[in-house]
């Protein structure tokens, strides 16, 4: 600590220069920030998936359906513990652009299912009670300001393409935080009833998910359950849920290989412009480095001061630029819907914290050894 | 740490001494088979014109740099013998420099430059604060202390300069062209200084002058030319 007056002062010394350099590490870490909240709601899901949890869907694709019927085979498959089905119902609330999952299912078998979602005893107890009750996550009941009571109209263009009525009994929130918290779910049994005069999926679901008792055993219960339906006319795919949600994020494409692309350019133009600036700085300088030397610095202490000063210009900007990333994401989902899991994670920002020390590092030490192999008799003619 | 006085008194002992750059393919002899004795507590002026080797000369007794040939021995210590990192510690620890441009760090204050010697001892910081208030004083700079290189005049810069080189308490105080930059008045403030400090404080000082006004106030004066000594010294 002795020494930081001096770092300071030389990281100072042209301020316009260095407020720069520091302005464009900033914006990078801003946009590290934010890359990395966007990855988080893309593929987050795969992070939160249940390792005992398996995806049971239509084997030709997930918008066939399958026999309701298969629940009970399914749980009478050897290492099953229990099963629990989805459809996608598609509603609409208002505006296309109010985008939020919405699900029919059996609420005990759900709730057992997904213990990360919360819901208050008293408000599932008024779920059972109200055939056309629904529980939503509490983002989506803020963002609509929707409390419990409240009638919902949602219209679905896949089902009767009529407008249907919800009751809210109840608001759910999630044990993570990175728990979704935007989907509406509603009673099957409504869902079913009220789909008949359609004449089209009564007794289908979209997919299941089932518990397996033990998830070692996930990969042999899985195939179990892809024999148990073979060569029927509703073939099944079964998969761990993290491959499922991945299946998901892939559909965009291989999200984490974008983010590197992108955060790999960016840091690569900031390693340069920083290098650029501590290679000036330290060029500059050269005869302070020989005088520093002649009073009997050596060479490993000019080293480390140079190091230090990139290190403080990196973390520096780094810093600022993960703080403003960390308030600018904790306002959400800035889609309005799209991405629901949209945070900056602390694993990332320690990631970045790290990142500002390695950028630090690598740009300092080609001028740093430059100094270090400075002859003082040689340094002090340059002053 | 090895007796000073070893030497039959002499603090620098430099013997048979060659000194040769290479550029390219040229070899360019700037010191040869020189001979120098300077006693402990003397004040000495090296003089010579423009590349007669008095700097390198310096350099050679300051351990900033090594002879081709020859031994330079200074408080008893063989400085060829040690190596980069020792020969650092040891300059750390016995010599005080005081260079032609002032040589100050621009982005610290007088009592900050003063004060860097001292970061690579264990004092405390009061320890240093208070080591850095007596060298300021003994150079008459002590309501100068906050301020920065660029407000002070050439002679006040020089005064913080010296007071660098003896914030230590180095056993050799070694000045290259210390009055070069200066006008005669900051120059002849800075030679009653550096005598003071040889009279009063019985500091053994080197200084690098084409001045005669200013080797004057040396106790004694070596000349140099084309890399030999041509008076006040045996060859």
């Amino acid at each position: 600590m002795k020494f930081f007056h001096l770092i300071w002062g030389n990281l100072t010394r042209h301020k316009l220069r260095t407020s720069l350099t520091l302005l464009s590490i900033l914006v990078a870490f801003v946009l590290f920030g934010f890359l990395c909240a966007i990855k988080q709601a893309l593929v987050g899901g795969v992070e939160l998936a249940g390792v005992d949890r398996l995806i049971v869907r239509h084997r030709v694709s997930l918008i066939q359906l399958l026999p309701e019927a298969y629940q009970a085979r399914m749980e009478r498959i050897p290492g099953v513990g229990s099963a629990a089905h989805q459809t996608w119902f598609g509603g609409i609330y208002q505006d296309p652009k109010n985008f939020f999952m919405q699900c029919p299912v059996v609420p005990q078998e759900f709730m057992a299912m997904f213990p990360e979602f919360i819901l208050p005893p008293e408000q599932m107890k008024a779920w059972l009670a109200t055939r056309t009750g629904a529980i939503v996550g509490r983002k989506t009941a803020e963002r609509f300001h929707w409390k419990i009571g409240d009638k919902v109209p949602i219209t679905s263009p896949i089902w009767l393409r009529k407008t249907w009525e919800f009751d809210i009994v109840g608001i759910f929130d999630g044990a993570k935080k990175g728990t979704d918290t935007t989907s509406l779910f509603f009673r099957y049994d409504y869902f079913d009833e009220t789909r008949k005069s359609q004449n089209w999926g009564t007794g289908q679901v979209g997919w299941y998910t089932i518990r397996v008792k033990d998830p070692a055993q996930a990969a042999d219960v899985a195939r179990r359950v892809d024999e148990e339906f073979a060569n029927s006319p509703a073939e099944t795919k079964t998969e761990p849920e993290g491959a499922f949600a991945q299946g998901f994020a892939n559909q965009i494409g291989n999200i984490a290989f974008i983010v590197a692309g992108i955060l790999g350019a960016v840091f690569f133009t900031i390693l340069l412009v920083t290098g650029s600036t501590m290679s000036q700085a330290v060029r500059e300088r050269i005869g302070e480095l020989g005088v520093l030397k002649a009073i009997g610095f050596t060479n490993g202490q000019v080293l480390s001061l140079v190091l230090a000063e990139s290190c403080l210009l990196t973390m520096l900007g780094g810093v600022l630029g993960l703080a403003l990333a960390w308030v600018m994401t904790s306002r959400g989902d800035p889609t309005g819907g799209m991405l629901p899991m949209f945070f900056f994670p602390v694993r990332d920002v320690l990631v970045g914290l790290g990142l500002s020390i390695a950028l630090g590092l690598i740009t300092g030490i080609l001028p740093a050894q430059q100094a270090m192999r400075l002859r003082v008799a040689d340094a002090l003619r340059r002053m | 740490m090895s007796d000073p006085n070893s030497n039959n008194g002499a603090l620098v002992q430099v013997t048979g001494v060659e000194k040769i750059f290479h550029r390219g393919s040229e070899d360019i002899h700037v010191l040869s088979n020189m001979n120098l004795r300077v006693p402990a507590g003397e004040f000495l002026a090296l003089m010579g014109p423009s590349g007669s080797g008095k700097s390198t000369l310096l350099n050679l007794i300051g351990g900033l740099d090594r002879p081709t040939k020859g031994t330079v021995e200074v408080a008893g210590e063989r400085l060829d013998t040690l190596s980069d990192r020792q020969l650092a510690a040891w300059r750390a620890r016995h010599i005080g420099f005081v260079f032609q441009l002032y040589n100050l760090m621009p982005v610290l204050t007088a009592e900050r430059n003063v004060e860097l010697p001292l970061l690579l001892t264990h004092l405390t910081k009061a320890e240093r604060r208070k080591h850095v208030e007596t060298a300021l004083a003994m150079v008459g700079l002590s309501h100068r202390a906050k301020h920065y290189p660029r407000t002070m005049s050439g002679g006040e810069q020089q005064r913080v300069g010296i007071a660098r080189g003896i914030v230590t308490d180095p056993t050799l105080l070694l000045c290259d062209e210390p009055t070069g930059d200066l006008d005669r008045k900051a120059g002849d403030e800075i030679l009653n200084l550096l005598q003071a400090l040889n009279r009063e404080q019985g500091k053994t000082i080197i200084m690098v002058t084409h001045d005669p006004h200013a080797s004057a106030r040396a106790a004694r004066t070596v000349h140099l030319d084309k890399g030999q000594l041509t008076s006040g010294e045996g060859k």
